[in-house]
């Protein structure tokens, strides 16, 4: 992986660890209810793991797809889902759904993870990864390959996660010991829209890029 | 089309809400209890600095005739901030109002003129009784999840179970029936949340054939209107315990839970007590592991003389106080109790719910006693204070006076007219004071009768909030 794979995954972690969908509002949620920073830092963790899984199996399958697949394949493949995936979640007014506040730590990982992958959350990561130099080590186009790819793809979305707690640590901290909820009215811009912009440019990227 | 910031309506919390600018309009459900003409929305200007302030300035009729409008609420409210399902870029902007005995659901949007709602959307009664099992629906919630609509009457208006349905978000289509697990429930009526406790909570009126042609007396002597109020699982979906207040309390109406997401009480109103005729406020709470109920408010009959009374009361010779509404406002200081029998709107100071306080009181209309507004001395008034909301801010309270058309005609069987009161509350020290300047009636609502109102914005009965 290169300087700018690396800063490319932080910055998209950095992107979705701001998302208050992605967790951190929950996580503030969590902390007010029971007046408890403690608790607020607690629903981190499990929100994180969750985020991990999701982005983890796309990067994963991505990155192994790659390794024994034709990169331009896989490339213009991934480049047709991210585009329309990305359409769909901007024109369609549908949001998740889900009822219960009250979640044990991995029932809160659970509902990261559902929250991370109906968002296409590791989807995004598909142009870094697919931009990323293949295989590397002359091994590309054997089946073999394929689990050292994985592991390739499990490392990013590590290295994304850790950008994502970080953002979604800060923001959760400054919400809840400096600006107060009441931020949310004013600050909360429509991320999902931005989000769906991003995912069809990054769509279009790796077409371009595979073209 | 969803929006760049979110609706300056929602508020993350319940402190915040009471901060809200006073609302400008109201919607209020009228109709025409000979359903010969259609019911209606009507609009009223509810800014005091406006030259049409407490007066009808929009109107809209519905397709049908028949409907009997009685409660409406919003397609989206501050539950839409709640952390598991955000989505605070939707607008508070359509009003999903239910025919109460059509079984019809209207969906009206209040947007571009918020003075002339337009109709987008019928649900048909077949769509309710075919994909969720219901007729007769009443009590709509703005859920973070989906719009949860309260039914009394099971498929083609049989005799029930009532329960939940639920109706999607965006296209207005019902999902189903939200129980997975009714337990031993079968009366519907009223339903709310704690939210952030994953607690649901229901209460019990009558099923179509105990209520659509009137109060029935051997129902209720027998004891067999609802006296019981039931707790859910809000996320599983499943039923929890049921309350029992004792089978002398008959109907369990209105269910008002703090506002405020970390308590886990709220107040529920009784009827009447086959006993002595009087009302009562009780309060749930919790009890170790389990719900439990208090009465906190007991409301006396008021004797009378019986050649006063309705043929219904007359062998009782006492008019109860009926209380058929309450309303906790925002910030979960007062509660108001309607007593629609002896026409008056009782004050509670509920600081310590365990523990109300009176504070104030409004008499207006009632059975016997026909109070007229203070302002207008000359007019006596039929019917009493029902459906009650409450501003954001705590600062103004409506009042209409119809109940429901068939019982409306056995309790004011010499015409229940309209008319919908503001008042004028002391935040502080708490006590009511009628505006001489809002008062329309009669002819001003075009021979309908009035039933629920809501503010524009939200008020004290249409929102909750997940955060303290």
């Amino acid at each position: 992986m290169t300087t700018t794979t690396w800063v490319a995954l932080v910055g998209l972690g950095a992107f979705h660890g701001l998302n208050p969908a992605m967790g951190w509002l929950f996580a503030v949620a969590r902390g007010l209810q029971e007046r408890s920073r403690r608790v607020l830092l607690a629903a981190l963790p499990p929100i994180a793991l969750g985020h991990l899984a999701s982005v983890g199996v796309v990067a994963a399958l991505v990155s192994a797809t790659r390794s024994v697949a034709a990169s331009t394949a896989v490339a213009v493949a991934g480049g047709v889902l991210l585009v329309g995936f990305g359409l769909w979640r901007l024109l369609s007014e549908r949001h998740f759904r889900w009822a219960g506040m009250r979640l044990s730590a991995g029932q809160l990982a659970g509902w990261s993870f559902l929250m991370s992958s109906a968002h296409g959350a590791g989807l995004m990561l598909l142009p870094v990864l697919l931009a990323d130099p293949a295989g590397g080590d002359g091994h590309a186009g054997h089946l073999s390959a394929a689990p050292v790819g994985a592991l390739t793809g499990l490392a990013a979305a590590g290295v994304h996660t850790v950008a994502m707690l970080g953002v979604a640590l800060a923001v959760a901290l400054l919400v809840y010991e400096v600006f107060g909820v009441g931020v949310l009215r004013r600050a909360w811009f429509n991320v999902d829209r931005l989000w769906a912009g991003v995912l069809v440019a990054a769509g279009v990227l790796t077409l371009v890029a595979a073209a | 089309m969803s929006r760049w910031t979110p609706d300056p309506t929602f508020y993350a919390s319940p402190r915040e809400a009471v901060a809200a600018p006073a609302e400008k309009l109201a919607y209020v459900a009228a109709f025409d209890r000979s359903a010969s003409r259609p019911d209606a929305l009507a609009v009223l200007d509810t800014d005091p600095d406006s030259p049409d302030y407490g007066r009808v300035v929009g109107w809209t009729d519905l397709p049908h005739t028949g409907d009997e409008l009685h409660h409406f609420g919003w397609n989206a409210c501050s539950s839409a901030l709640c952390p598991t399902a955000p989505h605070p870029h939707v607008e508070r902007r359509y009003l999903i109002v239910p025919g109460l005995r059509s079984s019809r659901v209207h969906v009206y949007d209040t947007q571009p003129d918020p003075r002339a709602p337009k109709l987008v959307k019928v649900i048909e009664p077949e769509e309710l009784a075919e994909k969720a099992g219901y007729s007769r629906p009443h009590t709509v919630h703005c859920g973070p999840d989906g719009i949860y609509l309260s039914a009394l009457g099971g498929a083609d208006g049989t005799d029930g179970p009532g329960g939940i349905a639920i109706l999607d978000h965006t296209t207005f289509e019902v999902r189903g029936a939200w129980e997975a697990d009714r337990g031993p429930q079968r009366l519907a009526y009223d339903f709310w949340w704690h939210y952030n406790h994953d607690v649901l909570v229901t209460s019990e009126w009558g099923t179509p054939s105990m209520v659509e042609d009137g109060i029935v007396g051997e129902l209720l002597l027998g004891r067999k209107y609802g006296h019981a109020i039931h707790f859910w699982d809000l996320a599983k979906r499943r039923h929890v315990q049921r309350v029992d207040l004792g089978d002398a309390y008959q109907m369990t109406l209105e269910l008002r839970p703090a506002h405020d997401p970390t308590k886990t009480y709220g107040f529920v109103g009784v009827v009447i007590s086959v006993e002595d005729l009087s009302a009562s406020i009780w309060l749930w709470h919790r009890d170790g592991d389990a719900w439990a109920v208090t009465k906190v408010i007991d409301i006396p009959a008021e004797p009378a003389d019986p050649a006063d009374l309705p043929d219904l009361l007359k062998p009782f010779g006492a008019v109860p106080p009926l209380v058929t509404d309450i309303d906790l406002s925002v910030d979960d200081k007062f509660l108001y109790v309607s007593c629609w029998g002896t026409g008056e709107l009782l004050q509670y100071d509920v600081t310590d719910p365990f523990h109300p306080v009176r504070t104030g009181s409004v008499r207006l209309g009632g059975i016997v006693r026909r109070t007229p507004h203070p302002d207008f001395p000359d007019e006596a008034l039929a019917g009493g204070p029902q459906m009650v909301e409450i501003s954001r801010d705590g600062r103004r309270v409506y009042v209409s006076n119809s109940l429901y058309g068939s019982w409306d005609d056995q309790f004011y069987p010499d015409g229940v007219g309209a008319w919908l009161a503001k008042l004028d509350v002391d935040t502080e020290a708490g006590g009511l004071t009628p505006d001489p300047r809002f008062f329309p009636r009669g002819e001003e609502f075009r021979g309908l009768r009035v039933h629920q109102t809501r503010l524009q914005g939200g008020d004290a009965s249409s929102d909750s909030y997940c955060f303290p």
